[in-house]
């Protein structure tokens, strides 16, 4: 339904079933069944229906499989993600060899098969986009209903601590942390799971003011329920659309963070296949010639953060089809 | 308005010292007792440097006593000596800024003329082939992370036109304005267009949201009735008040890209604030990192207290909350 003009329609056609939406029914279809169909099974169509988000799906479906399947990819080949071709992998002077039969997609600085550390640096990227994701929303989640319902006192607190992490640069205070931390990927999550969560937590925080006062939670409230039971049984489900269209558009965010803090030199640590370290070390090398050394670890991480920012768009407006879309 | 300036400026000043508490958590604290003035020191410093850092730093003193001196200094502008470099903080600061400086102007600039005139275009021809070129662009350089699309321009401007006897880019480097004008605009251009690029994007889909929220609105449909001609309607009506979003954007996005157009600086090798942190921590040289956290954090503060002002002038109900 991307390309529609008028995305509203649906939205109309399928609430009401009225009277402009279309040629009246026919006496035979008369039996067709009118079913019920909750928000959560329109948005699951809606986005069936987006055929770009679909395919995006479908890539994003096809990198984790990468990802799982790595050593598959190493079996096949013959070629294990740490192995050093000293010989075939190594041109003579010891500069990278280009994509061949042997190597698809040539060999890095130290004669490794680029095509299976690509497979295996997936692995990274996939790990950091559930588990740094899923961190950052959980703290900003839990932080922004606290926040939202209970207000004063925490609320400011809240919003101070928001003011803070946004006037730091998130790359310069990973890179702060990461001088007193060793790197590594735990160390990352945390850095990208702690810095993160601010912009979760304020949206949470809007909606949650606005549901507060509605009368389901002061019925709740007179029937003896605790804050935490309102919070988590009356609120959040509540808040739940807005936070998975928030993730969906997180990821790519994230993966980007996970990469670029690689990319510096304070993300994950070598010999581990990342694709931020990949590029990175690649760029010595460009001015020789060596291409592909840059070129498809770029090529992996441009068209990852690609789908999932086209799915994201896709489920933002599977589940507010009348707001504007990132990208159309 | 005088009450509203007042609250504004108090709570930029309490994040401040939230940001100093912060810092010093993070660099007096984190590494545990005994390992601060080590890191501090630098990475070749000497027993006699480190005992030195320990005293001048009164580290043997309550953790108190410590942020209090730390922050005493900080008010009377000192941030602190760089024994890696062997000169004050201040000085290692001041001789990046101006290449920051250049590399965010130039490339502010840029994307905002790309940001803005193609969010207009986007929106005024909405759901035209334009529309459907720009937000896939945008689209694009939006995922695309920035040193991606460094280095591929390299590759290209600067690898393949150079081995094909067009040397138009240096590799990497920075040329002062000063000393030779045409080598700095060479060095720069490929940041510049790096950073505006990956910076357009969201100002293309910014402009173009606002624009379209704006264009139907009463007073529009009020203005093409009196018969303006629609570039009038457009640049003179629209356009003031769908470039507020756009105007704060622009302040927290340039005020933030003075400590972190940290990537841009690593590609290009252009030695600016954000290099100097990434060099500084490689070099344990703690001091410079923490001058242009602060620096940073002090300028993205000044930003937000001066985009709300703007805003409190341009809307008055802002005043009110």
């Amino acid at each position: 339904m991307t390309n529609l003009p008028g995305s509203e329609d649906l939205i109309v056609g399928v609430g009401v079933q009225d009277e402009h939406a279309g040629p009246p029914i026919a006496e035979g279809e008369a039996a067709r069944k009118i079913e019920g169909r909750s928000p959560w099974r329109l948005a699951i169509e809606r986005l069936r229906h987006d055929r770009a988000a679909m395919i995006s799906l479908g890539f994003i479906v096809f990198v984790v499989l990468i990802a799982i399947f790595a050593p598959l990819v190493g079996v096949i080949t013959g070629h294990g993600v740490f192995e050093q071709f000293r010989t075939t992998g190594l041109s003579p002077d010891g500069t990278p060899v280009g994509p061949s039969a042997h190597f698809l997609m040539g060999t890095d600085d130290q004669g490794r098969d680029i095509m299976v550390r690509i497979a295996y640096g997936a692995r990274i990227s996939m790990i950091v986009a559930i588990v740094a994701t899923g961190l950052t929303v959980g703290i900003g989640a839990v932080v922004g209903l606290a926040a939202g319902y209970f207000g004063k006192l925490l609320d400011t607190i809240l919003a101070r601590l928001v003011d803070l992490l946004l006037a730091i640069p998130f790359l310069l205070l990973a890179i702060s942390l990461a001088s007193i931390w060793h790197p590594g990927l735990t160390v990352v999550i945390v850095v990208i799971g702690i810095l993160g969560w601010a912009s979760v937590g304020r949206i949470v925080r809007g909606q949650v003011l606005s549901i507060r006062e509605k009368e389901y939670i002061e019925a709740a409230r007179s029937l003896g329920a605790g804050p935490w039971r309102i919070i988590f049984v009356d609120i959040l489900p509540n808040v739940i659309a807005p936070i998975i269209v928030y993730t969906s558009l997180l990821i790519p965010v994230t993966i980007v963070a996970e990469a670029s803090l690689s990319f510096l030199g304070v993300g994950i640590p070598p010999p581990t296949a990342d694709w931020g370290q990949m590029i990175s070390e690649s760029s010595a090398y460009y001015a020789n010639g060596v291409w592909w050394f840059l070129l498809f670890p770029s090529l992996a991480l441009v068209f990852t953060t690609i789908a999932f920012n086209i799915l994201g768009d896709g489920v933002r407006d599977a589940f507010d089809p009348r707001g504007d879309k990132l990208f159309v | 308005m005088a009450r509203f300036l007042i609250r504004r400026i108090l709570l930029g000043v309490l994040v401040m010292w939230l940001v100093t508490v912060l810092v010093f958590i993070i660099f007096f604290i984190g590494p545990g007792p005994g390992a601060v003035a080590r890191t501090l020191a630098g990475k070749s410093a000497t027993p006699q440097i480190v005992a030195l850092v320990a005293r001048r730093l009164q580290l043997d003193r309550p953790a108190y006593v410590q942020y209090g001196h730390f922050l005493w200094l900080l008010l009377h502008g000192n941030l602190g000596y760089s024994y890696y470099h062997d000169q004050s903080v201040n000085s290692v600061i001041a001789a990046a800024f101006p290449i920051t400086l250049s590399l965010v102007v130039g490339a502010a600039i840029i994307w905002v003329v790309l940001g803005v005139l193609s969010g207009i275009l986007s929106a005024v021809r909405s759901r035209s082939i334009w529309d459907r070129t720009f937000t896939t662009l945008a689209l694009i350089f939006y995922s695309i992370p920035t040193f991606v699309l460094g280095f591929l321009l390299l590759l290209v401007f600067y690898y393949e036109f150079t081995i094909h006897g067009l040397a138009l880019v240096p590799g990497s480097g920075y040329v002062s304005l000063t000393t030779n004008p045409g080598g700095w605009l060479r060095s720069l251009i490929l940041p510049w267009v790096t950073l505006a690029l990956v910076s357009a994007a969201t100002y293309t889909r910014l402009t173009r949201g606002s624009m379209l929220d704006v264009l139907g609105d009463d007073y529009i449909r009020t203005a093409r009735a009196k018969g303006l001609s629609e570039r009038r309607v457009i640049f003179r009506h629209a356009l003031r008040s769908a470039l507020t979003p756009v105007v704060t954007q622009f302040g927290i996005d340039v005020a933030t890209l003075f400590g972190g157009a940290i990537i841009t600086e690593e590609v290009f090798g252009l030695p600016g604030l954000g290099y100097t942190a990434v060099q500084s921590n490689f070099q344990e040289d703690l001091p410079v990192v923490i001058g242009v956290v602060i620096v940073t954090a002090a300028a993205v503060v000044t930003a937000s207290i001066v985009v709300d002002i703007v805003y409190a002038i341009l809307d008055p109900r802002v005043r009110l909350h």
